[in-house]
């Protein structure tokens, strides 16, 4: 029962959202992409992408798979770092400084831009542990009570408190998969970020977890910029209010998510969405 | 009857078999669309097995029985007068000589009036018998083969006959290891309590002097059988290897699965995995010529006397020894770390030495451990390096600086030269073999324990 009431509500936002969608876009942007290019050694992987993501709302990256999408998703927080053999060209601005300034700090960019993974990937540690690693490394916590209130906050904030609340010490391995992902995100919540990023979210996850972090998605848009790449279009349709539509390594087209849906102007999106290609 | 040609014989055979079943098969007359149940493979594997089976049953039978029943005849050919003046030994000698006369290698000294007769007959009924037996095997086998082919419909169940033959096969070789393990430690157990025949458990056990004597003058005197000494020059060394092995191996590991471009980890992996291909009595040269001296000459350099082969010495080139069973281990079990959670740490602002401290070894620690056990079974067992570079001294010391000795070197010792089995200076070997295996399998269970802990707890 609890189940269908929240799916009665998240319709509802949907339709909340549809009706003023430019509201949102009308936001401070927070992030600008110009002519972003990678290459995975002679490959090239993304052909110049160009693009802006509005501060506190939801940016939804779709397309065919192996189309760049997460690649992308990838460079905005220097993810594509960590791969051998990447190399990324472009600029990306967040509030306007270059993130691929040799002098930034890779560590305190990934601090204010978050990313939750496409496979829940708690540590093998306790829920706590998991929720209070990011506050510990980052030194954010002064004593043990406002790590607590941190750890509590955050996985308020990501719907998991009253779930795991008798069993805070025991390991983040053992929840559900709907519960890890939730984790996770309590996890990158508790950094403090402005951005959060998310790769494919929910396609872990059966359907009934999934409406729950698509529920959560739309409630952390009140003071988070999320960016989310998904393969599913109804995901996209109901959680986001810019939609981004990749193909091929290039960004086909780009707008509010509702016109991207009921009248794209590219032939290719249009292919898409009506499941000819892809 | 030469073997080799029984068995050429039998390979021949079974190629035949093979290939009637495998074309019977395929011209089974197929009326009304039966479908030929298996394909034409496993009818002609199946009839050869029909054919291999009598054959090496009646071969095997003859491998056993035999030479009684050569030895039967060739004693037969003996006159009876000659066999009245033999004893048992004297028989088995008239029987070996004209076993040789028979196979034309000859005899020393002259021969008895009877024998040169005696050797032409033997010679002509062994190679009756081996024509004969061949020939019965080779007629069973075919046999054997007319009775399969005749077998061959379409509704016979000729691959699943096959797979599970096969199945039986692969369980007997798997059996062939076990029954070994069993047998090894049969014998060390029947032979250890015949050691404990003659010296008490507990003076073994909890004995703190090994003083065994070789040639003892008084009779029942066998001098002292104590472990203590033994095992704790054994423990000595392993733990001093596994200060050096484990630090050393782990931040290879490290850094090899981690920091290491890809090019150089490509050439310094296998450089670290040559160290475990050089032989041990190498190492032990090692210790002897250049370790020890110089240990001694530090140890002196600083005011303490150190002995050139001691617990130390040894310790440590063994510890080098184990590190790229430590360090190669430990890196593949680092690299199966889910890359997602290496993404998980970054992607929350985590540096490269926090993900693997915080995230990377908790997540490869059963592993890791795994590892580490291993070494020190490796450790405990090793013999040569201890051998050349430990001292051999079996007495009981509390610092690592003095000679030691070992269980394995004490084995050694006890086993080398002429031995009888009959004292306990020999029968002490297997004892001492006994609790060395024990200890080793202590150290796996004790692995296996905490690898399932951990994999409980975080998978």
């Amino acid at each position: 029962m609890d189940m269908l009431a929240g799916k009665v509500k998240m319709t509802q936002q949907t339709v909340n959202t549809a009706m003023n969608p430019t509201d949102a876009l009308e936001r401070q942007i927070r992030l600008t992409a110009r002519d972003v290019t990678v290459h995975y050694g002679a490959k090239q992987a993304l052909h110049g992408i160009s693009i802006d993501i509005p501060d506190r709302a939801v940016t939804s990256f779709i397309g065919p798979s192996g189309c760049g999408k997460s690649t992308f998703l990838r460079c905005i927080n220097r993810m594509n770092d960590t791969i051998e053999g990447a190399k990324v060209g472009g600029t990306i601005k967040l509030d306007g400084d270059d993130i691929y300034d040799p002098n930034l700090d890779v560590v305190e960019l990934r601090a204010r831009i978050g990313m939750v993974f496409q496979k829940p990937n708690p540590f093998p540690k306790s829920i706590y542990d998991n929720v209070a690693y990011g506050p510990r490394i980052h030194g954010l916590a002064k004593s043990k009570t406002d790590l607590d209130e941190i750890v509590v906050s955050s996985l308020r904030k990501a719907g998991l408190f009253e779930e795991v609340k008798d069993r805070l010490n025991e390991p983040g391995t053992g929840l559900s998969g709907g519960q890890q992902q939730r984790l996770c995100i309590a996890r990158a919540i508790a950094v403090g970020p402005e951005v959060i990023l998310m790769d494919e979210p929910c396609s872990a996850l059966d359907p009934i977890a999934t409406a729950i972090i698509e529920e959560l998605i739309d409630e952390l848009r009140e003071n988070y910029t999320i960016v989310i790449v998904t393969h599913s279009m109804q995901q996209a349709a109901r959680v986001s209010q810019k939609t981004a539509f990749f193909h091929l390594g290039n960004l086909i087209e780009e707008g509010v998510t509702e016109d991207i849906f009921t009248n794209p102007i590219n032939k290719q999106t249009q292919d898409y969405i009506m499941g000819r290609i892809g | 009857m030469n073997s080799f040609l029984i068995a050429g014989l039998l390979l021949v055979l079974l190629g035949i078999a093979y290939q009637v079943g495998w074309s019977r098969s395929r011209n089974l007359a197929t009326p009304n669309g039966v479908k030929v149940h298996s394909r034409p493979q496993y009818h002609g594997s199946l009839v050869a097995i029909w054919t291999l089976v009598p054959t090496l049953i009646i071969l095997a039978l003859w491998g056993y029985f035999g030479p009684d029943i050569v030895r039967s005849f060739a004693v037969s050919q003996i006159p009876a007068d000659v066999i009245g003046g033999l004893d048992q030994m004297g028989l088995n000698n008239a029987v070996l000589r004209l076993q040789s006369i028979a196979s034309g290698y000859g005899v020393t000294g002259e021969l008895a009036p009877y024998e040169q007769a005696a050797g032409e007959s033997l010679r002509s009924f062994q190679l009756l018998t081996s024509l004969l037996v061949a020939g019965v095997a080779i007629a069973a086998g075919i046999a054997a083969l007319l009775f399969a082919r005749s077998r061959i419909t379409a509704r016979l169940r000729a691959r699943n006959s096959v797979e599970r033959i096969v199945n039986l096969a692969l369980l007997a070789c798997s059996g062939v290891a076990i029954l070994t393990t069993l047998g090894i430690v049969a014998s060390l157990l029947t032979e250890a309590i015949r050691f404990f025949t003659f010296i008490n458990p507990i003076d073994f056990f909890f004995g703190t002097v090994w003083n065994p004597k070789f040639s003892s003058t008084v009779a029942g005197d066998y001098g002292q059988y104590g472990l203590l000494p033994l095992l704790s020059g054994t423990l000595m060394v392993a733990a001093i290897a596994m200060l050096v092995a484990v630090p050393v191996g782990l931040m290879a590991a490290i850094y090899l699965s981690q920091y290491a471009p890809r090019q150089l980890r490509a050439v310094a992996k296998p450089l670290i995995e040559i160290l475990a291909g050089i032989p041990t009595i190498v190492y032990g040269f090692f210790a002897l010529v250049t370790v020890g001296p110089f240990l001694r000459d530090a140890g002196a350099a600083i005011g303490i006397s150190v002995s050139a082969t001691s617990a130390l010495t040894a310790g440590i080139v063994m510890g080098i020894m184990i590190i790229p069973f430590i360090s190669s281990l430990s890196d593949d079990i680092l690299n199966q770390v889910p890359r997602t959670l290496r993404d998980g740490a970054y992607g929350l602002g985590a540096t490269q030495s926090e993900t693997i401290r915080n995230v990377l070894l908790p997540a490869a620690l059963p592993g890791i451990v795994g590892a580490f056990l291993l070494a020190v079974s490796r450790a405990i067992g090793e013999t040569m390096i201890v051998v050349l570079a430990a001292g051999n001294s079996p007495i009981l010391r509390g610092t690592p600086l003095e000679p030691v000795s070992t269980i394995t070197v004490s084995i050694v010792n006890q086993l080398t030269g002429d031995t009888d089995f009959a004292g306990p200076q020999s029968l002490v070997g297997f004892a001492l073999g006994l609790t060395l295996f024990v200890m080793t399998l202590l150290l796996n269970i004790v692995a296996l324990y905490i690898v399932r802990r951990f994999r409980e707890q975080y998978e």
